[in-house]
């Protein structure tokens, strides 16, 4: 690990204008930043940590019924957070199915939005990689590809977004607020990381020194409460990232869906939201043809990057599985396996 | 750059000059304060055998700068012993053969007392094995474990209602 200066700023002011410097990077937690600084994958020359700021792991009422995540919130506190899990079980279920424990008790919101792809090209220092060297090429496009990306990807760079956390919250339509030197804006989720294109390096739309303060959930998302689940297949049952995941969340009237929504996980550089099949289900009745014809839709654009197109079907099982799972209804409590193709549904359902 | 840095470690509290901001609470504890009990495994947070509690939670202390814990009550597998009396965490463990080779067995201890504080796993055996899952053991004494921790907990529980009591 290269050395740095260590800075802990007292206001979020401070943090900007510290963290504005060239070669500074923002400390949380450190449960992605110091394993890549360990590997020589990411060397800052500053540290500006702000896990001690004020004000910022709050989880928060809105007026208009919606939720404010603060930044700092740690994984943990949010999942196991009861009127927040009741209210958006899907990202509750995601939280808990990344990671582990100890993970989850130190990560945090803020770090989890920002973390670095998984991609092992990225990791290893000796391979070449445009997003941690721009311009020096990927490796991964002849290399050992087969948990790369299907969407979204470009000559450049094939690598996916790891987290389980954004995949819920693009579905929801979360909103992301940054502080920055020209102050404070709102980022609306699905705009907030970026796709590679000819700029792998580049992967969120955050300026430098511009800082994660909160993220918010909108009264709206508290209405797929009842049909929300995340859905998540690893290579082992626990402990690993997503081969792909779902998150779909419903409004059911009767014996149709009235609203959907529905986003992939470990697909493409960002948490893909598949609005191209969130019509399909809007007002239909649902069967299993009906989740078939919305999982061809929102995967009608994949293509391999490389030895990965059983991705593709693979994302189209799950996101059946997804629909299913959520049509059936929210679990009263999240699964003792949260996320998992092995669960046996568990729980009685919270309400129909 | 000579950065002093305040911890309770075990229920002393001690201050400690660092004298290089890289280094994390696993390095502290084992190379400044010999207090090996606390393992490197990976040093990269996929293991477990690093495991400690701060401030009341369990987190991989190879993945946390000592720096950025000022002030921080940490307690190490050296600590949760009284005198010869050992944890019921400890004596679980014992009871049930969850060690073979006891590299990963402080990191599941603490990650135990962690998981029983935390109490989101009731007696459902599936439960603690999901919320044991950060603590690898190569030898697979897996089985023991989950036993004793299930069994620890219950031991745990009594004890508690005992002191309501």
């Amino acid at each position: 690990m290269n050395t740095f200066d260590y800075v802990r700023p007292a206001t979020v002011a401070e943090a900007v204008a510290a963290a504005s410097e060239p070669g500074a990077a923002y400390l949380a937690a450190g449960t992605n930043l110091l394993d890549l600084m360990k590997g020589g994958v990411t060397r800052p020359r500053r540290l500006v940590d702000i896990g001690r700021l004020p004000g910022l792991d709050r989880i928060e009422d809105l007026p208009d019924g919606g939720v404010r995540i603060g930044a700092l919130v740690r994984n943990a506190d949010l999942a196991h957070d009861r009127p927040f899990a009741r209210r958006f079980p899907a990202v509750a279920e995601a939280l808990l199915s990344g990671a582990s424990a100890q993970l989850r008790n130190a990560a945090t919101v803020g770090g989890n939005l920002l973390q670095r792809t998984r991609c092992a090209y990225f990791h290893d220092v000796a391979s070449a990689c445009n997003k941690r060297d721009p311009g020096a090429g990927c490796d991964a496009r002849g290399g050992d590809n087969r948990l790369h990306a299907v969407m979204g990807w470009s000559e450049r760079c094939i690598a996916t977004h790891p987290s389980d956390l954004c995949v819920p919250l693009v579905a929801l339509d979360a909103v992301v607020e940054v502080e920055g030197r020209a102050g404070r804006r709102d980022i609306p989720f699905e705009m907030f990381h970026r796709l590679p294109q000819d700029a792998p390096q580049r992967e969120s739309v955050l300026e430098p020194g511009e800082m994660i303060i909160a993220v918010r959930l909108p009264a709206e998302a508290v209405q797929f409460a009842a049909h929300a689940r995340y859905l998540k297949v690893r290579e082992r049952t626990s402990y690993a990232f997503a081969v792909v995941s779902a998150a779909a969340a419903l409004r059911v009237e009767g014996d149709r869906i009235t609203q959907a929504r529905l986003a992939l996980g470990g697909v493409a550089a960002k948490p893909w939201r598949a609005r191209e099949a969130e019509p399909i289900l809007s007002g239909a009745r649902p069967d299993d043809r009906l989740f078939r014809r919305a999982a061809e839709a929102a995967l009608a654009e994949a293509k391999p990057s490389g030895d990965n197109g059983f991705k593709i079907e693979l994302a189209r099982r799950i996101i059946v599985r997804a629909l299913t799972l959520a049509m059936a209804g929210t679990p009263a409590r999240t699964p003792a396996l949260p996320a998992s193709c092995f669960a046996a549904a568990s729980g009685d359902v919270i309400h129909a | 750059m000579r950065i002093s840095t305040t911890l309770t470690i075990n229920g002393v509290k001690k201050t400690i000059e660092l004298d290089d901001p890289r280094t994390t609470l696993l390095d502290l504890l084992r190379e400044r304060l010999n207090l090996t009990g606390t393992k490197k495994g990976c040093d990269r947070g996929q293991c477990g055998a690093c495991t400690v509690i701060v401030d009341g939670r369990r987190i991989n202390a190879c993945l946390a700068l000592a720096i950025s814990h000022d002030g921080a009550d940490v307690l190490t597998i050296e600590g949760v012993a009284q005198g010869d009396r050992l944890h019921p965490v400890q004596e679980a463990f014992i009871a049930h053969d969850g060690l073979q080779c006891g590299f990963c067995t402080p990191g599941q201890i603490m990650s135990a007392i962690g998981l029983i504080r935390e109490g989101q796993a009731g007696d459902d055996p599936e439960r603690v094995r999901e919320g044991m899952s950060g603590n690898l053991c190569r030898c697979g004494a897996y089985q023991g474990i989950t036993e004793a921790v299930l069994e620890a907990q219950k031991a745990l529980g009594a004890a508690s209602r005992r002191e309501v009591a």
